[in-house]
């Protein structure tokens, strides 16, 4: 169970608004959201991530789910994925995935560019 | 902290979950309070359902447990009507038709598309037939497996049939082993051949003798799941048929107290073993598990072990054709291609075995079913019935090779279409390629995943799901493997081509199988022949290539909500489903 957070406009402080759970299922499966299947393995991303390899563009196949997260009300995964142009496997950094907006799930459109939590806190 | 799985076992887990399934058959799917729907799918797998994949909600897999794949007189019927009345959904695969039944890896049975209403007559007729799908799944024992045809067998060491039926009845349902950290898979073998597979269990017991008594060596640890594959590790310890259930047990416990229970990718016993070793693992099962001096281990038989090993020590290396029994009766050994038969077909294997057998089917880890206790005198007429022109006991070495796990078709964890496509490229092999002079047993397993469930790391040639970009367009793909095998010496795949497109795979074992009768030596077999080169010799042997081999599921079919659908679009699904198939609308 994670709690969502969110930004105190008048502190500047993050405080806990909903708490939405989420969990990888089946042994890596998919993500679960609120009891709801939301991701699944087998998908390709396309990330920025020069620690992940030599790649401009990381191209991953999706093949295990990891860990989940929330940053603000971005859902994002750890994933084990394999990169079909240079072949390095290995667990990625945070990947954003959905939002939730209002409670509800919001699909990131995954077959787009992908930035990885770090890269958006570096811009 | 505990795991979210973890937590949902210790508040409820193990027999229990019976009754609260039959609640929820009851009020039906809507019943399951949203919120813990992942709890209850998690605990469900103890009683052998699997929720199937995205797009498919509200239908199960189901896996009955048989116990070193005997089904008794009656219980092949049962399943077949099982199968032929509840594993109906709203897709129908064009292969294999609206119901069939799975043979598994480990000799269990899988029919898909279950509805939870009809979970309580499902269970009534399997009790009725003294069958079942308890911790057919789950953290928990496992389906047992050996050798299929134990107590048959003419070269026997041990009869394991016993032993292996002895640990199923005593630990299904045990309270004291219901709750493991993780699945545990135990085999049990009793043959010259290695049949049972041990080297890649959680627990294996080998055909021994010590000092003049036949008796078992024990291995822990084995196991191919995740990128990860172990061989069991030899614990150097000899049991008797009659001590073998005390210790098993023990290691069960050991097992139950020191897994690893906060992080379940760490939780198999092959990492315990991983980070104590064989000989801690010895020492504690000796001093906290055990009250009697565990002998060390006996004299084994790996040597001869021939199952899956792609040796030619002259033993079998797998069941299938017609073989002298130790009665005088004969087994008769049917291909069942990728393990899947339909309803039908399985109620007519039911009437082959009750008309020229005892009635009784074995399954085996090659996904084949046995006819056994076959009199000489009815053995023309039973190889004269149709069914066995489709289940052949003589089929072709790439139709006898031939595994394939769930995949995409139902399996969460699928990245690839897998039996289907495992057919067309055994046919495909079959019409357009000549194996080398007498090369009859040609392996290749296709898994859908790392999981591993179709054992892909043990044939000769070893493929597992992979995707990659073709022409710009994202389509399905597979890793080769080369170079594995059980017997003496067992050893797992190189994966030494990466990313091959599905429709240059045929290709590239056409062109494999050129280059091993070029360069080969004698009559090797393919096993030895790839021994004798490295990594990179073994992947200049691998050149995918497009044929006229067509494949029809390039695509993602894990984006559809059913691969062979016409509108096969996720929105297309008609799941989750009432009992009598009307879609259930989501709230989004
Ligand atoms: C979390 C999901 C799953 C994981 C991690 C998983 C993993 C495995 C592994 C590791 C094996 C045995 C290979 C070995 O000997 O080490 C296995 C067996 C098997 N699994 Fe899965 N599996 C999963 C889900 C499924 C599903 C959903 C299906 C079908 C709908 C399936 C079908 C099979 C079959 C046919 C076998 C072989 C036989 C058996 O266990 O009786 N698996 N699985
Ligand atoms: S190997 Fe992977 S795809 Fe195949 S059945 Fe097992 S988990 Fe599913
Ligand atoms: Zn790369």
């Amino acid at each position: 169970m994670l709690a969502r957070t969110d930004v105190d406009r008048r502190t500047g402080d993050e405080r806990p608004v909903v708490t939405v759970p989420l969990r990888i299922q089946d042994d890596g499966a998919w993500l679960s959201v609120d009891d709801q299947r939301r991701v699944g393995v087998g998908e390709l991303w396309r990330f920025y991530d020069p620690g992940f390899c030599d790649c401009d563009l990381a191209d991953g196949v999706v093949e295990n789910l990891v860990e989940p997260g929330v940053d603000g009300r971005t859902v994002e995964i750890r994933a084990v994925c394999q990169c079909i142009v240079c072949g390095t496997k290995a667990t990625t950094d945070w990947l954003p995935v959905g939002r939730i907006v209002d409670g509800e799930w919001r699909d990131i459109d995954r077959e787009g560019l992908l930035l990885s939590n770090a890269s958006r806190k570096r811009e | 902290m505990p795991t979210d799985v973890e937590r949902w076992k210790s508040e409820v887990y193990g027999n229990e979950i019976r009754e609260r399934l039959f609640e929820f058959a009851e009020k039906g799917w809507e019943s399951i309070p949203e919120d813990e729907r992942d709890a209850w799918f998690e605990r469900f797998k103890w009683w052998g359902l699997y929720h199937q994949r995205n797009g498919q909600e509200s239908y199960f897999m189901m896996r009955i447990g048989t116990p070193n794949g005997v089904l008794e007189p009656g219980q092949v019927r049962a399943v077949g009507e099982i199968a032929d009345e509840f594993a109906r959904g709203p897709g129908v695969n064009p292969e294999f038709g609206a119901a069939y039944a799975d043979f598994t890896t480990r000799q269990s049975i899988q029919l898909h598309w279950i509805r939870l209403e009809d979970i309580p007559a499902i269970f009534e007729k399997l009790d009725e037939h003294g069958l079942s799908t308890q911790q057919a799944c789950g953290d928990s024992w496992r389906n047992i497996v050996g050798c299929p045809v134990a107590g048959k067998d003419k070269h026997e060491h041990v009869d394991a049939l016993p032993v292996a039926l002895d640990l199923h009845d005593t630990y299904k349902g045990h309270e004291d082993h219901t709750n493991l950290p993780r699945k545990w898979k135990v085999s049990v073998t009793g043959c010259r051949e290695g049949c049972g597979q041990g080297d890649i269990n959680d627990l294996a017991f080998e055909p021994a003798t010590k000092d003049g008594e036949k008796g078992f060596n024990i291995r822990v640890g084995g196991g191919l799941a995740r990128n990860e594959p172990r061989l069991a590790r030899d614990l150097d310890v000899f049991v008797t048929p009659d001590q073998a259930g005390e210790v098993g047990g023990a290691l069960s416990a050991l097992f139950r107290d020191y897994g690893d229970r906060e992080n379940r990718y760490n939780a198999r016993i092959k990492f315990l073993v991983d980070e104590w070793g064989a000989e801690k693992m010895r020492r504690v099962l000796q001093e906290e598990y055990v009250d009697w001096e565990l002998p060390t281990a006996g004299e084994d038989l790996r040597e001869e072990y021939s199952y899956n090993s792609g040796y030619a020590t002259g033993g079998h290396s797998d069941h299938v054709g017609v073989h002298e029994q130790n009665d005088g009766n004969y087994y008769v050994g049917l291909d069942v291609l990728v393990g899947r038969m339909g309803a039908a077909d399985v109620l007519e294997l039911a009437d082959l075995a009750d008309e020229y057998g005892s009635g009784e089917v074995r399954l085996t880890q090659r996904q084949n079913a046995i006819v056994t206790d076959v009199p000489e005198e009815n053995l023309d007429d039973l190889l004269a019935e149709d069914l066995l022109s489709d289940y052949s006991p003589d089929p072709h070495p790439f139709m006898r090779g031939s595994i394939a796990c769930t995949g995409t078709e139902f399996c969460s964890l699928s990245i690839v279409e897998t039996k289907n496509r495992q057919v067309r490229y055994a046919r495909w092999l079959k019409e357009n390629v000549e194996l080398p002079e007498g090369v009859e047993d040609f392996h290749i397993h296709l898994s859908g995943c790392t999981a591993s469930c179709a054992q892909p790391q043990i044939a000769d040639v070893s493929l597992r799901g992979m995707k990659t970009r073709k022409n710009g367009e994202a389509v399905e793909a597979l890793d080769i493997g080369l170079g594995g095998g059980l017997g003496e010496n067992p050893q797992f795949a190189d994966w030494v081509g990466q990313r091959v497109p599905v429709d240059e795979v045929p290709g590239a074992i056409a062109n494999l199988l050129a280059n091993f009768e070029d360069r080969r030596e004698g009559d090797e077999t393919f096993r030895t022949f790839v021994e004798r080169l490295d990594e990179d010799e073994l992947a200049d042997l691998i050149e995918p290539e497009e044929t006229d081999y067509e494949d029809p599921m390039m695509h993602n079919t894990k984006l559809t909500w059913y691969p062979y659908a016409d509108e096969d679009d996720m929105d297309d699904s008609p799941a989750p489903a009432r009992a009598d198939g009307t879609p259930i609308s989501s709230d989004d």
